[in-house]
């Protein structure tokens, strides 16, 4: 029965659980209630493991790490994020973590699969055969998913300021983590996102000069202004220019313009990359 | 045959006013334990002895236990007894069940929620353990609740958020820096207010606390108390931006610190937080710093306000809580009974002992 399953079915599943995360997160946060960290984080990794199995699949038919279309690229990203979050969420030590990485995985999956015309084109064999793209692209798109869990926690910071200079510390507020906390892992999320998407362009650049006109402008010009705009934060963060609330709003920012540059890098592909329009999405 | 009798008796805040509950607490238990122990067919027995309530829960042979328990401790108080049973509660089997259940979770504090009667039933437990008056009911009833309170204190709202003003600014720090042991707090005023909340971070595990008052003995004083340092008082200034909360609570009759030397102090500290907590009246901080960036300020209304949102939020959860333990208690009692049911059986043979009491005040 399962096998008979399709890539899309897999991944459908994948956002059902993220989307049952979301839920029992908003149910209890509704009823005011604590956060069950434990079935949210069940429902993230049967999620994550379906996910893995859809992508599985994806990769298997386009012959390589499914990074062909828009559609793919966002599943992707969400399924970084989660590893991740999987790998170092347990020290946030916040089951609202969890209930904001279900929102970021659900948001993502649906989205991606709700779209048939971001998924109409199933392009195989997009690195050429050459590794090193493909290290070079699954790297930058996990930095992407960092980028994704550093605004989730830019966020939870965002809203545990507001709490505090508000005066409003009772109720769901109290599930935030420390403010201090939440800073010490937004710098450390936005260096390890940054170090993984400067081996990403290393990896890149070293195929780029060899042969400069297989990367569009576009694509170059948005991804180096994503890595520039997260090596400035960085940067001004660890001279204490860019603190607090500001560097929040900044990392949230970071996210948005890597998102948005994901249209740039959709449209410049591989030119050895064989295009099939598929006919039931 | 009368069948054995589990009960509640006792007196609590709810009925008893303090001058009363003053001449019903109980001075020396081993001695009260002892005129118990001539109480015929009390098997088991344990005695919770707190500033707000005297309760004996045990076990009779049958419901006569429960009266001379009654006349026996009156006796010993030297308290009317026709007074006791205006005040008393008497409750047996399941509403006795139930009775501890909502002791041990705090829902029948006074102080809803709070921990401390935990502590204190689990203490009445181990004493009544430890001089061999407790049976099968009562370990059984009293791990039960153990359990239940945890149950209700970790899935309800009950234990949520500190009602006292000292707790809440220690909460409000851990909300902004985590752990206390790496944050560096300064107390500003040796009063009782300033020394409750020095108290309190000490207690919480703030590592590196000082303490500043006018009367520098004073604050050698309540340094020594804690184990804490003290800084000059005149020096508070130059010194801010070495301490990430600042606590203040002097009788000054003008502000003692400035918005602009709170900002000066964050030019030298700008990544970390500052918490300033201010509880005097008139005030001492400047109103203007919480514009800062960085900074958060609390005023003693704040505190207090907060304090009294989370008292609010916890009898709120009362109902919900009640609930719960009723369930847990209806749940435990259809076994216990059965217990007591075959212990009456057992008991019809003629005793060898006839009281639990008796062997608690036995050497």
């Amino acid at each position: 029965m399962f096998a008979d399953l399709s890539d899309r079915q897999w991944l459908w599943c994948a956002a059902a659980f993220y989307t049952a995360g979301l839920i029992l997160g908003t149910v209890s946060l509704i009823r005011g209630q604590r956060t069950s960290g434990f079935l949210i984080s069940c429902a993230i990794m049967a999620g994550y493991l379906l996910q893995f199995v859809g992508l599985g699949i994806r990769g298997h038919a386009t012959g390589g790490c499914p990074l062909g279309n828009r559609f793919e690229i966002l599943q992707f990203t969400a399924w970084s994020a989660i590893t991740l979050y999987l790998v170092v969420g347990v020290t946030f030590r916040s089951s609202l973590l969890g209930y904001f990485t279900a929102c970021l995985g659900a948001a993502l999956t649906i989205v991606s699969l709700s779209i048939p015309s971001w998924d109409a084109v199933l392009r195989t064999h997009i690195f050429g055969g050459n590794p090193w793209i493909e290290l070079h692209a699954a790297l930058a798109i996990f930095s992407y998913g960092v980028f994704g869990l550093l605004a989730l926690t830019s966020a939870l910071f965002l809203l545990r300021h507001f709490s505090l200079k508000k005066k409003h510390v009772g109720g769901w507020f109290s599930l935030l983590p420390s403010i201090l906390d939440l800073d010490h892992i937004e710098v450390r999320l936005l260096g390890t996102g940054l170090a993984l998407l400067t081996l990403a362009l290393l990896f890149g650049s070293v195929y780029w000069t060899r042969d400069t006109a297989t990367v569009g402008h576009a694509k170059l010009a948005a991804t180096i202004a994503v890595w520039a705009a997260a090596a400035l934060a960085f940067g001004l963060r660890a001279m204490g220019q860019l603190l607090a609330k500001r560097f929040a709003w900044t990392c949230l920012a970071l996210f948005a313009a890597a998102l948005l540059s994901l249209q740039a890098v959709d449209a410049s592909r591989h030119p050895g990359a064989a295009a099939v329009e598929r006919t039931s999405p | 045959m009368s069948e054995p009798c589990f009960f509640v008796l006792g007196a609590t805040h709810h009925n008893a006013p303090l001058e009363v509950r003053e001449r019903l607490a109980i001075e020396s238990e081993s001695a009260l334990r002892a005129d118990l122990a001539l109480v015929k067919g009390l098997r088991e027995l344990a005695v919770l002895n707190t500033c707000n309530r005297v309760e004996f829960y045990g076990v009779g042979t049958d419901a006569t236990a429960v009266e001379a328990v009654q006349a026996a401790y009156c006796a010993r108080q030297k308290f009317e007894v026709a007074e006791y049973e205006r005040i008393r509660i008497r409750l047996t089997g399941r509403d006795a069940a139930l009775h501890l259940f909502e002791v041990a979770s705090g829902v029948d504090s006074q102080l809803v929620g709070e921990n401390e009667i935990f502590g204190q039933v689990k203490d009445a437990y181990a004493v009544a353990q430890a001089s061999g008056s407790t049976g099968s009911v009562l370990n059984r009833v009293f791990q039960k609740a153990f359990q239940a309170a945890k149950h209700v204190r970790t899935h309800t709202g009950i234990a949520a958020g500190t009602v006292s003003v000292a707790n809440v600014a220690v909460d409000l720090a851990t909300n902004i820096f985590g752990s206390l042991s790496d944050a560096r707090v300064l107390v500003l005023g040796t009063g009782e207010i300033g020394s409750a909340t020095a108290k309190a971070f000490s207690s919480r595990g703030a590592a590196h606390l000082a303490v500043a008052g006018r009367r520098g003995e004073v604050a050698l004083e309540i340094a020594a108390t804690l184990g804490a340092g003290t800084v000059p008082f005149e020096e508070r200034n130059g010194l801010l931006s070495e301490f990430d909360v600042i606590v203040c609570s002097t009788a000054a009759p003008n502000v003692i610190l400035t918005a602009a030397s709170i900002a000066s102090a964050m030019r030298r500290r700008p990544a970390r937080p500052l918490l300033l907590v201010d509880l005097a009246m008139p005030r001492d901080i400047e109103s203007g710093a919480s514009d800062l960036q960085n900074v958060f300020l609390y005023n003693l209304d704040d505190l207090a306000k907060i304090a009294e949102t989370n008292r609010s939020a916890r009898e709120s959860e009362v109902v919900r809580c009640r609930a719960i333990l009723a369930e847990k208690a209806d749940g435990l009692w259809s076994v216990v009974q059965k217990g007591i049911e075959s212990a009456g059986e057992s008991k019809s043979a003629p005793e060898g002992r006839n009281s639990a009491a008796g062997q608690a005040a036995a050497p």
